[in-house]
């Protein structure tokens, strides 16, 4: 049963990746050859409409792809909050109202903006400090590559990872056994369902999320012009004066755009939450949520869930494109 | 001269410092639960794994003859080492012997090993004992000894670090149940692939991450190229969707396409999490793949156009080879991220085992019913991660290039 599990897989994938050559190619051929040939009398005009398809049939695969997992699934998810579960026997607005008076959702909103408060700033904080710890050191290539290493590790993974060092027993975790050093003789428990637990798991993020922002602000702090250290230096400013007078300011847009995109993840995370704290109702994040009511069937509360989740993205995503559009222009 | 850039600072030995720290605080944990999963059941549950490379004390009930006893004033007394007897010769196993070392000892067998080495206990009749960490052992009493003393101590066994726990959590037996099997005629395989094993999500793992980190590229590198070097109508626009899809939750996308997946009779299937994650990976490998090639020479394309290249040979011949630093550090990425997935597998794959992935069956199946088995879990974590944290060190150098080339500008 596992062989032609793993039969199918490679047949996947030639399927796939043969297959999407096998598009383009004749595709391209129907094009050139079939449709508008590039010879006869209307040669000139023929070569001209084809290459006004072409970019579609490049694109094709891509936009239906995008289109049907992720375009029509926000607005279809959008539709069925407004018309499924409790709002299908009137009133659009029912799934929405009655999440809000739910008081486990707002324990889950309120998480989910601790979180957000959280982890992006301590994140960008220890990645910045590492960053600029690591530039000028021999060994700093060694050091960054142990703080980013938790980045390849699964959600799941460092939610065991972490299990451990809270582990209730002082022989056991590496927290109670600092506390055993500071003269605790018997380990707690620490994460027992209080709200105050939730920092306990963002610590998880934070550590895996370091990493991320300091190999980006890393570089942007190579990128700092060393004539402006100089002239610093010149004018007398000590290494702290020098950290956050002069390169903090120059390196403050990748500093948001790494703040940014720590928030979008953290508005998303589900796996440690559902590792770490699934029993305990004060720790739920919306993602969580959603996915409970996601499982019982629920689909009005789950989307209308998934919904709230995207319109906290929303200005992120308005600022991105903003931004990518200067760009292209 | 000492306060040019570049230069050290007095700074220098702080940052030293503060570097170490932060790196001993980052790798700890993992390091920890590494050492966890090499080290034998009974061993983490006596002592921390900080401990492991100390030796784990094994707790014997360890005879001393009293034939060496000696009258001294009015006192009887012992001195002798624990170690040399020939009771310890015969009984201790070699590595105990080998260590010499005793790490707690007592008096009482019911109380076992309480006391720390170098204390007195004094028991019934004023007997006293002391027991150095070296196993020298001092014990005086009013009456003379009769018979030889029993006392419990904990003995330092060098480290053992052992593969068990590994073997335990693949097959979902441990040893004596392998052994057995094994006489019963079943082979490696069947073991493996039995219910419980995390052999099989391993597999299924691997199956969901593979195919949905090849397929992707295809089709975006198609995209991304038509993206940056085709001129058409409504491409800002279509760069400005992928832009801002790359931030939709995907939670948003659940329902939808469980409905969707449903009608076509692809639900809870391998077939749908691979078009799944292909989807959901699809806006950031076009976003990084046109990025980087966007910033390919004109010239070469221009030339190859001019020699009458068609778009389709200039794509295959010239930038599909010339994208590959972008195209492998997207590759890390759509595997890292199918790999070490949870919430996607949660939505569409089935629960069993039969076809289910490691993350999952780590958080339904052993973090519920062997929760507090640390052994098995530290090892289902290490099978975990061990595949990415190859391709992590292995590729680094790309996963970074990606990085920057996705986020700044």
């Amino acid at each position: 049963m596992l062989d032609s599990v793993i039969v199918s897989g490679i047949i996947t994938i030639l399927i796939g990746v043969g297959g999407m050559f096998a598009y383009f190619w004749i595709s391209n051929y129907v094009l050139d050859n079939v449709l508008f040939p590039a010879r006869g009398e209307r040669a000139g005009v023929n070569i001209n409409r084809a290459n006004m398809i072409r970019p579609w049939l490049f694109v094709f695969p891509a936009a239906f792809a995008l289109g049907l997992y992720l375009v029509v699934p926000v607005f279809y998810s959008l539709w069925l909050s407004l018309t499924s579960g409790v709002a299908a026997d009137g009133g659009w607005y029912r799934n929405y109202s009655e999440i809000f008076q739910n008081q486990t959702f707002r324990v889950a909103l309120l998480n989910n903006m601790l979180w957000v408060l959280v982890v992006p700033a301590a994140s960008t904080f220890f990645g910045l400090l590492a960053a600029q710890l690591t530039d000028r050191l021999s060994w700093g290539n060694i050091a960054k590559s142990l703080i980013f290493m938790p980045m390849a590790i699964s959600f799941v993974g460092a939610s065991l990872i972490w299990s451990f060092v809270y582990h209730p027993d002082i022989e056991i975790g590496v927290v109670n056994a600092i506390r055993g050093l500071f003269g605790a003789d018997e380990g707690v428990t620490l994460i027992t369902g209080r709200i105050t637990d939730s920092f306990l798991l963002m610590v998880v993020l934070i550590w895996i999320q370091t990493g991320f922002a300091m190999v980006i602000l890393s570089a942007a702090l190579r990128g700092v012009p060393e004539e402006t250290i100089e002239a610093a230096i010149i004018d007398g400013a000590n290494p702290f004066q020098i950290f956050f007078k002069i390169k903090v300011p120059q390196i403050m847009p990748t500093i948001l755009v790494v703040w940014t995109t720590i928030t979008i993840l953290v508005l998303k995370v589900y796996d440690i939450v559902a590792a770490m704290g699934s029993q305990y109702r004060n720790l739920e994040i919306l993602p969580t949520q959603m996915m409970r009511y996601f499982d019982s069937g629920n689909y009005g509360f789950a989307t209308a869930i998934s919904v709230v989740i995207m319109v906290l993205v929303l200005p992120v995503m308005v600022w991105n494109i903003r931004q990518a559009r200067a760009e292209v222009r | 001269m000492d306060n040019i850039a570049g230069q050290k600072s007095g700074l220098g030995l702080a940052t030293h410092i503060t570097t170490l720290l932060l790196v001993i605080i980052w790798i700890v944990p993992t390091l920890g639960l590494l050492l966890t999963s090499l080290r034998d059941q009974d061993a983490i549950s006596q002592t921390g794994w900080w401990m492991a490379l100390q030796g784990s004390p094994q707790n014997i009930s360890v005879e001393v003859p009293t034939d060496a006893q000696v009258l001294d004033g009015d006192l009887w007394r012992l001195e002798t080492n624990v170690f040399d007897t020939e009771w310890a010769q015969e009984n201790l196993p070699a590595d105990v012997l080998d260590r010499r070392r005793v790490a707690a000892f007592g008096a009482s067998r019911l109380r076992g090993p309480n006391l720390d080495p170098g204390e007195t206990v004094e028991t019934r009749g004023g007997v006293t004992v002391t027991v150095e960490p070296d196993g020298t052992l001092v014990a005086s009493s009013p009456e003379p000894f009769d018979d030889a003393l029993t006392l419990p101590m904990a003995l330092v066994a060098p480290p053992q670090l052992t593969v068990q726990n590994y073997a335990e959590v693949l097959t979902d037996m441990d040893a004596e149940e392998r052994a057995e099997a094994r006489s019963v005629g079943q082979r490696l395989d069947e073991m493996l692939f039995s219910d419980e094993a995390l052999f099989g999500p391993f597999i299924n793992t691997m199956t969901v991450a593979i195919p949905a980190t090849v397929i992707p590229i295809v089709i975006a590198a198609f995209a991304a190229y038509a993206l940056a070097w085709m001129d058409f109508p409504g491409r800002g626009f279509l760069i400005a969707v992928v832009v801002g899809l790359l931030v939709v939750p995907l939670q948003l996308a659940f329902v939808p396409l469980t409905i969707i997946h449903g009608w076509i009779g692809i639900e809870k299937s391998f077939l749908g999490i691979w078009l799944a994650h292909t989807g959901f990976g699809l806006p950031l490998a076009v976003y990084l793949l046109r990025n980087y090639m966007v910033g390919l020479p004109r010239d070469i394309i221009e030339n190859a156009k001019v020699d009458g290249a068609t778009d389709f040979q200039i794509f295959v011949k010239i930038i599909l080879p010339l994208s590959f630093p972008a195209l492998a550090s997207f590759a890390i990425f759509q595997f890292l991220w199918t790999w070490n997935d949870l919430l996607v597998a949660s939505v569409f794959l089935p629960a069993d085992t039969e076809s289910t992935v490691m993350t999952r069956f780590v958080v339904t199946n052993l973090l519920g019913s062997r929760g507090g088995e640390w052994h098995i879990l530290a090892a289902a974590a290490f099978v975990m991660i061990a595949v990415p944290l190859v391709v992590f060190f292995a590729m680094q150098r790309f996963l970074v290039r990606g990085l920057l080339a996705g986020s700044v500008k």
